[in-house]
């Protein structure tokens, strides 16, 4: 699939570029990757209900990372980014527990 | 677009995974996490240099101590030194000289060989021991008397030094200032004056140093105490 032959080359491209974070952007990174992968578990959820949609899964990846980098950096601004990016985190990771954890029902039994 | 995007995710994933190992987590710390960690640092370096000064102070009191203690003791030391060759427990040896008395045809007085030690005492003698011809040697101390034989049970001729028998010649060596007490003892009407009369010989010798290893066995004093 177009899919998994995506992710290995973004894979080897990171290990190879070997790029440096620009400094403004590193603390909003990992809540970004977080995001995106809880889009992507999402996406993978939707495909085996069989309601997969690609404009869906796009906006739902973009709007994902762009609001949980958002939140952050409000959170920054206010003086409570720290809490904020913990919650936000959270908050991600129940959402991607929940996803994997249909993924696996669909698996197991079918 | 799906395979754009989720390449970018992989290429995010792999860069945000070898940054965190790769910069300490300083640099992707945000704002008031760095401050509290400097305020945190801040403090803790001020406890630190309190124990150093604290510690310090400590140091050289101790050293202060200790080399307190180590004058004290050495004071101490010199101080049981003087007093043990003033009081005849200890040996000593020293610049002095060797003083013969020869009796002539009348024995030497004992009032005589205590003009003698005195006129050294004052000249700075500082130890003093006779020894008589059998063989006797008596230190002299503040409390040493000498008295006649022939008064006691001794006989005449004898010398009674502290209770001990000497007989002539007596042969007192003394630790002090030779040439004071050379001086002192041959001061007209003095000592060298009183033996002559009474027919006997004093001979001075001054052999360089002189030691005097009599020692005296005190009894405690008995009536006298300190005042405080």
């Amino acid at each position: 699939m177009i899919a998994v032959l995506a992710l290995i080359a973004g894979v080897v491209a990171g290990i190879l570029l070997e790029p440096t974070v620009p400094l403004a952007l590193q603390p909003y990174l990992p809540i970004a990757v977080v995001a995106a992968l809880d889009a992507v578990f999402g996406g993978i959820r939707a495909k085996l209900d069989g309601v997969f949609d690609d404009k869906q899964f796009v906006v739902s990846f973009v709007s994902n990372v762009l609001v949980a980098a958002f939140i952050v950096f409000l959170g920054d601004q206010l003086g409570v980014g720290g809490q904020l990016s913990t919650g936000v985190v959270v908050v991600l990771g129940v959402r991607i527990f929940g996803n994997v954890a249909a993924i696996r029902r669909h698996l197991f039994r079918a | 677009m799906i395979g754009l995007l989720v390449s970018l995710l992989a290429f995010a994933f792999v860069v945000q995974v070898k940054s965190n190992a790769a910069d300490s987590q300083l640099a992707n710390a945000r704002q008031d996490d760095l401050v509290r960690i400097l305020s945190d640092l801040n403090a803790r370096e001020q406890r630190l240099r309190e124990e150093i000064a604290t510690l310090e102070a400590t140091v050289s009191q101790l050293g202060e101590g200790a080399q307190g203690r180590e004058a004290a003791l050495v004071e101490a030391r010199r101080r049981a030194d003087e007093l043990g060759i003033l009081a005849g427990t200890l040996g000593a040896r020293g610049e002095g000289l060797v003083v013969r008395l020869r009796a002539g045809a009348e024995p030497i007085p004992a009032a005589t060989v205590l003009e003698a030690v005195e006129e050294l005492r004052g000249a700075g003698a500082e130890a003093l021991q006779i020894a008589g011809a059998n063989g006797r040697v008596v230190r002299i101390v503040a409390s040493t008397y000498f008295a006649d034989g022939s008064a006691g049970s001794a006989g005449a001729g004898v010398l009674l030094v502290d209770g001990t028998g000497l007989t002539a010649p007596y042969i007192l060596t003394v630790i002090g200032p030779a040439a004071t007490m050379r001086t002192a003892l041959t001061i007209p009407g003095g000592v060298s004056d009183a033996v002559a009369r009474d027919g006997g010989t004093v001979m001075v010798d001054e052999p360089g140093e002189v030691t005097v290893d009599a020692i005296h066995v005190s009894r405690g004093l008995q009536h006298a105490r300190p005042v405080d």
